[in-house]
């Protein structure tokens, strides 16, 4: 390859084209040779007349089962309606119209795959990668699209006039920004940081059944138990629901009060043995719901962080880097569960300004 | 380099008879390219030659089954309502009458249960959308085991590569769009990990959740990016990849009369359309049947979404398992506050290996085309073993990759196999970092062993298991002797040495040369090289 187009002594066709380098290859005189194509081995249906005719014929019912299975799907589709609360009915619309199709579609399949491996033309063809394409030209067109680019250049000043150019690419990059800016009218104009920062906790307010929203006696909390918890005002709310709740569910359960764990200045937090934390996971969010009565540990189901609720939800195990918030907990003049304020910290995953 | 072809007709073009059921052809022919000029372009390529091999059908599934994938969410989109509106479910499955949920959720229901067929397509587009990302990664692996990566083809590596990511976000936005209870968990996990980017982290959650999580935009949101931007791209790039392959041309693997200049196989018309156009119908057919027969996503066993319940054993979809697992591996206790400001490293580790992994994946064949300095196009696809270095890296890529994977079901094989998450997590997080480095020597050294039995094969034939006695009381098996045939699939790959650091015109060693050398001698200081002529016939005298 290393000698195209080059002729000595003829000074107007000489072009060095360069030749890819084999970098760390061996490039080795005493490789074996390739041996060139082994002979064709012919098929049964290129020998026997009788089983090419046996093949089309196959090939046609092929087809002919494709068209069976488009006519059985549009059958089913109307012979297999779907009755209103009947989960068999869409069982039946399912299978058989998906069987009809499937049909339809492995007939076109198999049928075509079938002709072109037994009928067509078996011989494998050769082509050669650079037909039409010999190296010459490929450097020819290069330096052909070279002249564009320096002709470009040179009736336009691109790299000479420094000032237009370099003014220019800032017009570009800067233009696109404006776009970027109006992305920011798909929030609200508030500040989202104090919102993660508060919950609908507020001294007060009872502690309420998920889902139903009926209140929660002391009395009702037995030794073990654990209760999911809403902020009893929380299905009054229209629009904001679920929001508030992804951040308010809180988990109840009562332990023994020598087995807990308190901290200073958290000595009223809890109400006779019963604590409240918040159900956000801190690692990413996931609603810590797997309670583990024996040993009072929760754990989160999504990255099996857990937490030691003896331990004031303390983290034991998986990725989760702090405790799970503590809601401070007392009961109303009905004995009804209640807050004593909102969550101290942030509840759920952490965030850049959490701490500010 | 000219290759004796006299046994295999060669592309003599095939002369049409025209008959008079060819009129009408000839006419409408004549009538388009008047006005197209399509002709030369049919001319040129309509027999072109497509080698043939059962590995190269893993990118054909691809592109089916987003074909397929294209085609059943089409008819989606004429019943599904991407709104988070609050309304009352009113259709016709029992369990779920009267409950609140948002319009996407009951608009998937109704698809479910009430349109006819709505069902099997809703099924079919989560099968084909499986497929389609797991034939993409087969097909990665294909052709990164093959080294079919290697120039001409680099650019188009990376732009499959770029398609592998968008069918991940593609099948992310997807999954998210029923508003269902897992696809909910699934925002949230998302959420949780845009709070721990550093600095605008909060800001990117609050524009995405149209204020705080779950808010009422983002599954309009992600139905914009997945039926318009998202997909606009992808099929850009898909054109461009499988253009690319066209005016590259296949690669072929070695066998007798092929060469790196040729390409052999069967021509676009009429037997690969009928072959590949077939092959269509069947994946299409696959999809189908099973979607009929197989229930995927049951949204009404999971019901709403709502923050508060959640089920044990909650996963992804399995594409997107390897970077869950990589969240689950962390030790517990990452996080630090600097300057008041919060670092969730619980977070941003996980989330820089998953990058980095994924980095490394996109940039090996320039990595490799540095450490070889080879500049030649590369058609001939190797045998894995023929590449040990290349084959051992892939497999630690593979290992690490699958050690995530199976990490995003650690609470199932605890429960399955009755063992403590805690252990499985511990030897899991162990096989992160031991598991490709084990699977990295234990691949070099079977590639090595490999080619040393191809090399003995080459030179001595195959045991036959014929022993004979000879005269002198001294037992041989007689070996069969190769056809030339055989010998050359054996003998023919790419040899490469190690770099020698030579001083530059200044005589010094730069550090980067040194590094170079350094890494060379790493892949190719054990090496088998191809049996030589010379070799074959001193083997072939004693």
């Amino acid at each position: 390859m290393a000698d195209h187009g080059s002729s000595p002594g003829n000074a107007v066709e000489r072009r060095d084209i360069p030749v890819d380098a084999p970098g760390t290859a061996v490039v080795t005189t005493d490789a074996i040779e390739n041996p060139g194509f082994p002979p064709y081995r012919p098929r049964v249906s290129d020998v026997d007349p009788k089983k090419e005719r046996a093949n089309e014929r196959r090939v046609a019912w092929f087809f002919w089962a494709s068209i069976v299975g488009s006519v059985f799907a549009i059958v089913a589709y109307f012979a297999f309606p779907i009755v209103a609360e009947d989960p068999g009915s869409v069982r039946l619309n399912n299978a058989f119209l998906g069987l009809g199709i499937a049909l339809a579609l492995f007939g076109i399949g198999f049928g075509a795959v079938h002709w072109s491996r037994t009928i067509m033309e078996g011989h494998d063809l050769v082509e050669d990668r650079n037909a039409g394409h010999p190296p010459e030209e490929k450097y020819a067109k290069r330096a052909g699209a070279g002249e564009v680019f320096t002709l470009g250049n040179k009736e336009s000043g691109f790299t000479r006039r420094k000032l237009i150019r370099n003014s220019l690419i800032g017009a570009l990059v800067v233009s696109p920004l404006p776009a970027v800016v109006l992305f920011r009218g798909l929030a609200p104009d508030e500040d989202p940081v104090p919102l993660l920062k508060h919950t609908m906790w507020r001294e007060g307010m009872r502690l309420a059944r998920d889902p139903d929203g009926t209140p929660i006696r002391a009395s009702d909390v037995t030794i073990g138990s654990v209760f999911q918890v809403i902020p009893e005002a929380l299905n009054d709310l229209e629009h904001d629901k679920l929001e508030q709740k992804a951040k308010a569910a809180v988990l109840l359960m009562r332990l023994k009060p020598e087995d807990l764990k308190v901290s200073p200045g958290r000595e009223d937090w809890n109400y006779d043995g019963i604590v409240a934390y918040s159900k956000i996971c801190t690692h990413v969010g996931c609603p810590v719901a797997l309670y583990e009565q024996q040993t009072h540990h929760l754990l989160c189901p999504c990255h099996q962080s857990e937490f030691d609720i003896k331990e004031e939800a303390k983290v034991i195990f998986g990725p989760a880097a702090r405790p799970l918030p503590q809601l401070p907990i007392t009961i109303d003049d009905e004995g009804y569960l209640i807050a004593r304020s909102d969550f101290t910290e942030p509840v759920g995953p952490s965030f850049w300004e959490r701490s500010l | 380099m000219s290759v004796e072809t006299t046994n295999r007709p060669g592309t003599e073009p095939a002369v049409a008879e025209v008959g008079r059921g060819m009129r009408f052809t000839n006419w409408a022919a004549g009538y388009v390219d008047e006005r197209f000029k399509l002709s030369g372009w049919i001319r040129d390529y309509g027999r072109k030659i497509f080698p043939d091999h059962w590995s190269f059908m893993l990118g054909e599934v691809a592109l089916y089954s987003l074909i397929v994938v294209l085609l059943s969410g089409t008819f989606l989109t004429f019943f599904f309502q991407a709104s988070m509106v609050h309304v009352t479910y009113e259709g016709s499955y029992v369990p779920l009458k009267d409950i609140g949920m948002s319009a996407a959720m009951a608009s998937t229901l109704d698809i479910s249960f009430d349109v006819r067929g709505g069902l099997l397509v809703r099924q079919i587009h989560h099968w084909a959308a499986l497929l389609f990302v797991a034939s993409i990664g087969l097909h990665m692996l294909r052709v990164f085991f093959t080294g079919a990566f290697r120039k001409p083809r680099e650019l188009n590596w990376l732009l499959g590569f770029t398609l592998f990511v968008l069918a991940m976000a593609e099948g992310f936005t997807g999954y998210s769009l029923p508003d269902d209870l897992l696809s909910g968990n699934g925002l949230r996990i998302i959420d949780g990990m845009v709070k721990g980017i550093p600095i605008v982290g909060t800001w990117i959650s609050y524009l995405l959740f149209g204020g705080e999580f779950p808010g009422t935009t983002v599954v309009g949101v992600f139905y914009s990016l997945h039926i318009l931007l998202l997909p606009a791209i992808l099929v850009a790039i898909v054109g461009i990849h499988v253009i690319m392959v066209f005016v590259n041309k296949h690669t072929q693997y070695a066998g007798p009369g092929r060469t790196n200049d040729n390409v052999v196989g069967v021509p676009v018309m009429p037997v690969f359309a009928a072959k590949a156009g077939g092959f269509f119908f069947i994946v299409f057919g696959v999809i189908v049947l099973v979607a009929a027969n197989v229930t995927i996503n049951p949204i009404w066993n999971y019901g709403p979404y709502d923050p508060s319940p959640v089920s044990a054993g909650t996963q992804p979809d399995w594409y997107i398992g390897f970077a869950d697992g990589m969240l689950r591996l962390i030790p517990p206790g990452w996080e630090i506050v600097l300057f008041g400001y919060t670092l969730s490293l619980n977070i941003l580790v996980p989330t820089l290996i998953l990058v980095t992994f994924l980095a490394l994946v996109a940039l090996y064949p320039f990595f490799e085309a540095w450490v070889t300095g080879d500049k030649r196009h590369h058609n001939i696809a190797d045998r894995p073993r023929n590449a040990p270095m290349r084959t051992a890296i892939g497999a630690a890529g593979v290992t690490f990759y699958a050690v995530m994977w199976a990490a995003a079901s650690s609470d199932l094989m605890a429960t399955h196999f009755k063992l403590s998450i805690e252990g499985v997590i511990h030897a899991l997080q162990f096989l992160l970092i031991f598991g490709p480095i084990i699977a990295f020597f234990v691949a070099r050294r079977i590639c090595i062993a490999l080619q040393k039995k191809d090399r003995e094969i080459a030179l001595h034939g195959f045991e036959s298991g014929r022993i004979v006695r000879m005269p002198g009381g001294e037992y041989v098996e007689v070996h069969q002797p190769l056809s030339d045939y055989e010998r050359w699939r054996l003998v023919s790959y790419e040899d490469y040495k190690p770099l020698m650091v030579r001083p530059d015109k200044h005589g010094r060693i730069s550090p980067i040369q040194r590094f170079r050398a350094g890494i060379s001698r790493l892949f190719f200081e054990d090496r088998i090289a191809p049996v030589t002529k010379t070799e074959l016939e001193q083997s072939t005298h004693h």
